[in-house]
């Protein structure tokens, strides 16, 4: 067993995990913060994207113990005071989902973007969303939420 | 994934130290390799040995008439850096391409060249460009650094501590890429350095290669014309379910000649 400290969502959460633990299982099985999902496991869907230190990476390709030390934010850390965070609220708006399961690592991809190219244009959001696969919508309303998430997050 | 035993150090010299201990130890970069191929169970390392803490691993900076490249660089810092893109925007250009943005964010140079992953992008600016790759104990030639599938001059408890690559006048990279998972199913750097012109091919082979015929042509006329009667055998190339050897082999005059336009 190893020691991890880590913040979650703006707590501080330290735990004894085997090395081999994977960051997403630690979020879904540790913390119980399911809202992190995971699609292929194998590094391909994005659907366990999340924040480290402020960048999206892959929740399933990480080891929680890699993690020590380090700012982690998830889906249920974005709503504040029962307010959905704009990406969040152009998702629905925009009707950027079907089933949903690919919808916290599009929009954790998406707040990554839009915080380091506040107006994204159509053609780099799409590239953007290169390690993001959703099997319902086809995209295009994704990227229409994207480019409004963008617009009221003050791009 | 197997269980291992996990250290974090915070320098190069205790990570050889913890690498020498081990039974059979494995250092990780970014783990954008390493975990996938330890969830495959593909490995079974007694220590994994995390790099993510070494300050000295770190960054990028201009050395002289050199760009200095920490082998802990990830992707996406290569892909936003000013400095990078100033010096040598074909670099810069080569990075943005590699897998996907939270991929960038994750993996590192050091890492692409330490697996030297036959579709890995990086292997063609590091023999393109003559980079020297800087280890704990000495540097490696790009020329003498490849040397097989997957395999490398580096000894097996060797870590690339980083990547220096000497300002070409000019360069281009042209990628033509797995559409699923964005790895080079060819890709080729071409580049104008002070010894001459150099022509890097990854995806195709075994491992990265350079091609001297290409180099003679376009150190004649650097042109994509130049390049327009040459080909290249399949003998040796790459097959698989993406691409024949044949395809291969075509898809290198191609790419060679979209770099040759792409140089900058
Ligand atoms: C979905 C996906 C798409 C990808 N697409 C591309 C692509 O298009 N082009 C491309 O080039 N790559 C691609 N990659 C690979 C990516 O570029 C990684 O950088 C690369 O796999 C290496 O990962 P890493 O840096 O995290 O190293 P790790 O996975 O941590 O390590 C890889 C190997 O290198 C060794 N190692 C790491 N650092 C050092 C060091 N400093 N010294 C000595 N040995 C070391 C490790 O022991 C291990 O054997 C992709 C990966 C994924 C998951
Ligand atoms: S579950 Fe992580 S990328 Fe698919
Ligand atoms: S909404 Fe179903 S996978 Fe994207």
């Amino acid at each position: 067993m190893a020691k991890v400290s880590m913040t979650v969502n703006g707590q501080n959460v330290t735990r004894d995990v085997e090395p081999r633990t994977l960051l997403v299982e630690f979020l879904r099985q540790h913390l119980d913060l399911t809202g992190t999902h995971v699609g292929c496991d194998t590094s391909q869907c994005g659907a366990c994207v999340v924040h480290l230190d402020g960048r999206s990476v892959k929740a399933c390709t990480m080891l929680a113990v890699q993690c020590e030390g380090a700012k982690v934010m998830t889906i249920e850390g974005l709503a504040q005071n029962g307010e959905l965070h704009p990406m969040q609220a152009a998702f629905r708006e925009h009707h950027g989902l079907q089933c949903g399961f690919c919808t916290p690592g599009m929009i954790m991809s998406a707040i990554d973007l839009v915080q380091h190219n506040p107006s994204p244009s159509e053609d780099e959001i799409r590239h953007w969303l290169e390690g993001n696969l959703c099997r319902c919508t086809g995209y295009h309303n994704i990227v229409k939420a994207i480019k409004a998430g963008a617009a009221s997050m003050g791009g | 994934m197997y269980a291992f035993e996990f250290h974090r150090p915070s320098s190069v010299a205790d990570a050889i130290a913890a690498l020498k201990a081990a039974s059979d130890g494995k250092l990780m970069a970014g783990g954008q390799t390493l975990i996938p191929t330890l969830k495959q169970r593909l490995a079974q390392p007694s220590d994994v040995i995390d790099l993510g803490g070494i300050k000295e691993l770190h960054g990028i900076r201009q050395d002289g008439n050199s760009l200095v490249i920490g082998a802990m660089a990830k992707h996406g810092e290569v892909a936003g850096s000013d400095l990078v893109k100033s010096v040598i925007p074909g670099l810069h250009e080569l990075a943005g391409l590699i897998g996907d943005p939270q991929v960038r964010n994750r993996g590192t140079i050091g890492g692409s060249l330490a697996n030297s992953d036959p579709a890995a992008d990086y292997p063609a600016a590091v023999l393109a460009l003559n980079a020297t790759i800087k280890t704990d104990r000495r540097s490696i030639a790009a020329d003498d650094y490849f040397t097989g599938l997957f395999q490398t001059a580096l000894a097996d408890d060797e870590l690339i501590t980083a990547i220096s690559f000497p300002r070409p006048e000019a360069c281009g990279y042209a990628k033509f890429r797995n559409p699923a998972s964005r790895y080079a199913i060819v890709g080729v750097m071409v580049a104008r350095t002070g010894g001459g012109v150099r022509v890097a091919v990854t995806g195709a082979g075994p491992c990265a290669f350079r091609l001297p015929d290409f180099e003679r042509a376009l150190a004649g006329s650097f042109s994509a014309d130049a390049l327009a009667g040459l080909s290249v055998s399949p003998s040796g190339l790459n097959s698989d379910m993406h691409a024949s050897a044949e395809y291969r082999a075509h898809l290198v005059r191609v790419m060679a000649q979209r770099a040759v336009k792409a140089v900058r």
